[in-house]
């Protein structure tokens, strides 16, 4: 026994500490490479309350409405015009902008309305560049009005604004994007 | 040999120098852990890109709904599903019900539509449907920023 104790006495007990902060260290970037916080990023919309079959929609207008109906094949149609994708933006903005000018385009933008319409086999990456196409042109818009209000771009009039206080520009210049009904069933 | 005698008499002790990395490492550890719930995601889904983007920032706000055709064996893909949570929504008309009762635990509810770019509108057309029978009006087309476009 006497031994045995005698040898234990003698044996190192240290753990080496020194890179216990280096694998610390590793764990940690290894854990910063793989995890991937990824920002949720998309377009925003919000749907219509669902229909109540007693109650009329309200009647809009025909020309405050931009009617774009994307079909099955993938073609884009404007106003019953074949057109392209590209062209959404600029008509969007004509709409909206019109004031009342010219008869076939809105009347003021507050009454503006920009309708989207799709069929079940309508790509849906079609879909998304066309929400996205107008958006962008509205985007534009309030651009504009904060370079005229004297921000840089509406982004900084928007984190300019004081907690609850009312958003002028998209007072003045409403995104009312529908989507429209699907038809009943084939 | 003197040297050796030396080390003999020092006391074993458990050095203390190493605790604060063992408590760093368990909290990276449970930090990676929880925040990211498993969620194995059964549908593919590429998402589509665009430019007019928002970010969400209220993410504990957000229930996902993942559409796109099936993961199968062996790289190949299936039929167009719609996954909320973990399962496979096999009943359309299940999707009401369950957004309905998330929107009452959580009333400012976004539902986040995470859909496969190849997709078709039929389906994201039948889901919107659901979603507004279920009142869940606040929806996010989950879409990447066009990267050839900067």
């Amino acid at each position: 026994m006497g031994v045995l104790a005698k040898k234990k006495e003698r044996r190192e007990a240290e753990i080496p500490t020194s890179s216990m902060a280096d694998i610390a260290f590793l764990l940690l970037i290894f854990f910063l490479v793989t995890t991937t916080i990824d920002v949720d990023t998309g377009i925003g919309m919000t749907l219509p309350p669902e229909l109540d079959e007693n109650v009329e929609p309200p009647p809009v207008k025909e020309r405050n409405s931009l009617k774009i109906l994307i079909n099955s094949a993938g073609q884009v149609l404007l106003e019953d015009l074949p057109s392209s994708v590209t062209q959404i933006r600029g008509e969007v903005q004509t709409h909206v902008q019109n004031q009342g000018q010219d008869p076939r385009y809105s009347e003021s933008p507050t009454k503006a309305l920009v309708s989207i319409k799709t069929d079940r086999q309508t790509p849906y990456n079609l879909y998304i560049q066309t929400l996205d196409e107008v958006w962008m042109a509205y985007f534009e818009i309030w651009d504009n009005e904060a370079r005229s209000l004297g921000f840089a771009n509406y982004v900084e009039y928007r984190s300019n604004l004081e907690e609850g206080a009312e958003n002028e520009i998209r007072k003045k210049w409403p995104a009312q994007i529908s989507l429209a009904e699907p038809d009943p069933g084939e | 040999m003197g040297h050796f005698t030396k080390k003999s008499k020092a006391k074993p002790e458990i050095s203390t120098a190493s605790l604060p990395d063992i408590i760093f490492m368990l909290l990276i550890f449970f930090m990676v852990t929880t925040v990211l719930r498993e969620q194995e995601v059964q549908v593919r889904t590429i998402l589509p890109q665009a430019e007019a983007l928002t970010k969400i920032e209220q993410k504990r706000y957000v229930s996902y709904i993942w559409m796109g055709p099936e993961k199968l064996r062996g790289n190949r893909f299936g039929e167009t599903r719609v996954q909320i949570d973990d399962a496979i929504i096999e009943d359309m008309t299940n999707i009401r019900s369950i957004m309905y009762k998330k929107l009452t635990e959580e009333p400012r509810l976004i539902v986040s539509m995470r859909v496969d770019e190849e997709s078709e509108m039929g389906v994201v057309t039948d889901t919107q449907q659901e979603l507004r029978k279920g009142g869940a009006l606040r929806i996010n087309y989950s879409s990447k920023r066009d990267i050839s476009g900067l």
